[in-house]
C-alpha cells in the first residue's frame, strides 16, 4: 500500500536555492571586477560573462524567455556593439577623480531608493487580486487555445493579442539601429585604421562597392580633361 | 528521478559553477587579452553545460534546445572578437570573388 502511495507522489524535485545563491555571488564578483578594471577590452569580455551568468540564473529561476533574451542581446549583440564602439575609442579608460564621482553616487543612491520604495507596491507572488491575475490576463490564458490555437500564452500575447505593439517596437528598434549604422558604420574608423586582411588594404577606394563609381579613364586621359 | 540521481546532478551543477569561478579568476588575472578571450569562451561553454544539467535537474529535458542556442550565441561574440583583433574592423570582406576584384 505504501508503495502505491509513494508512486502517486509528484516526481522528486531537487532544491535549487543554493544554485541561485552561487549565481548571485558570481554576479557580484563580476560587477565589482567591471568597476575596478581599466582595460576596456577586459570590460567588454566581463560584460559578456555577466550576461551569461545572469541568463543561467534566469533559467534557474524558471524564466526561460527572459534568459533567452538576455543571452541573445547581452552576450551576443552587445559584445559586437561594444567592440565596434571600441574601434572609435581608446583601449584604456582613465580614472575619474574622486571629486567628480559623488554626483554619480548620488544618482545611483536615489535610483536605488526609488526602486526599493516601489517594491512595497508590488503584489505578492501568486496574489489572486494582482493586475496580472485579475483582468485581461485571465482572458488570455483562457482563450489562447481556441483563439490563436498555439500552446504558448506568452507567444500568443506578444505576436497576436499585442501584435501591433510588437510590430511598433520592432520598427522603432530597427530604424534606430539603421540610423546608427548609417551615421557611424560598423567600423566607424575609416579615417584612422586601415584593415589589412592578408596584406590587402581595405578602405573606401578598394572596397567592392567602390568599383561602381570608379574612374575608368587612364592617367593621361584624366590629365587631358583637367587642362 | 531517484533522489540519488537528483543530488548527483545537483553536485555536478555545483562543480560547473565552481569551474565558472575558476574561469572568472583567469578572466580577472589573465596576463594577456588572449587569456581573457579564451576564458570568456570557456565560460560560455560552462554555461551551456550547466543549462543541460539543469534541464535534467528540473526534469524538463527539452530545455537542451536552449543550451544549443546559447552555444550559437557564444560563437557570434567569439567571431566578432577575433575579427576585432585580426583586422581591427568588424565589417571586412574575408575572401572570395569580391576580395579578388578589390585587389
Amino acid at each position: 500500500m505504501s508503495l502505491f502511495a509513494a508512486a502517486a507522489e509528484p516526481a522528486f524535485v531537487v532544491p535549487t536555492l543554493l544554485l541561485d545563491i552561487s549565481f548571485l555571488a558570481l554576479l557580484v564578483v563580476v560587477a565589482f571586477a567591471i568597476v575596478r578594471m581599466r582595460s576596456l577590452f577586459g570590460i567588454v569580455m566581463l560584460q559578456g560573462v555577466y550576461s551569461l551568468v545572469s541568463a543561467a540564473w534566469f533559467v534557474s529561476l524558471d524564466a526561460v524567455d527572459v534568459a533567452f533574451t538576455e543571452a541573445a542581446v547581452g552576450a551576443g549583440v552587445s559584445t559586437v556593439l561594444m567592440l565596434s564602439a571600441m574601434l572609435l575609442a581608446d583601449r584604456k579608460s582613465t580614472p575619474v577623480p574622486m571629486s567628480r564621482q559623488f554626483g554619480a553616487l548620488a544618482v545611483v543612491v536615489l535610483a536605488g531608493a526609488a526602486m526599493l520604495y516601489a517594491v512595497g507596491d508590488m503584489s505578492a507572488y501568486g496574489d489572486v487580486n494582482s493586475p496580472a491575475n485579475a483582468y485581461v490576463g485571465m482572458d488570455y490564458i483562457a482563450k489562447t487555445a481556441e483563439d490563436i490555437k498555439i500552446p504558448n500564452v506568452v507567444t500568443a500575447v506578444l505576436a497576436s493579442y499585442r501584435g501591433y505593439d510588437t510590430f511598433g517596437e520592432t520598427v522603432v528598434i530597427f530604424s534606430a539601429g539603421l540610423g546608427v549604422l548609417l551615421l557611424l558604420g560598423l567600423n566607424g574608423n575609416s579615417g584612422r585604421w586601415v584593415a589589412r586582411p592578408n596584406g590587402q588594404v581595405i578602405n573606401d577606394r578598394s572596397a567592392p562597392s567602390a568599383g561602381l563609381a570608379q574612374d575608368l579613364r587612364s592617367d593621361e586621359q584624366r590629365a587631358e580633361a583637367e587642362t | 528521478m531517484t533522489p540519488f540521481m537528483g543530488y548527483f546532478m545537483l553536485g555536478s551543477a555545483f562543480l560547473l559553477i565552481v569551474s565558472m569561478g575558476l574561469m572568472l579568476g583567469r578572466l580577472l588575472g589573465g596576463p594577456t587579452l588572449y587569456d581573457r578571450l579564451l576564458a570568456v569562451n570557456s565560460f560560455g561553454t560552462k554555461t551551456v553545460l550547466f543549462l543541460c544539467v539543469f534541464c535534467f535537474i528540473i526534469d524538463r529535458p527539452d530545455g537542451v534546445d536552449i543550451a544549443l542556442l546559447y552555444a550559437l550565441m557564444n560563437f557570434i561574440a567569439t567571431i566578432a572578437v577575433l575579427k576585432f583583433f585580426n583586422y581591427r574592423a568588424l565589417d571586412v570582406t574575408l575572401s572570395g570573388a569580391d576580395a579578388e576584384d578589390a585587389r
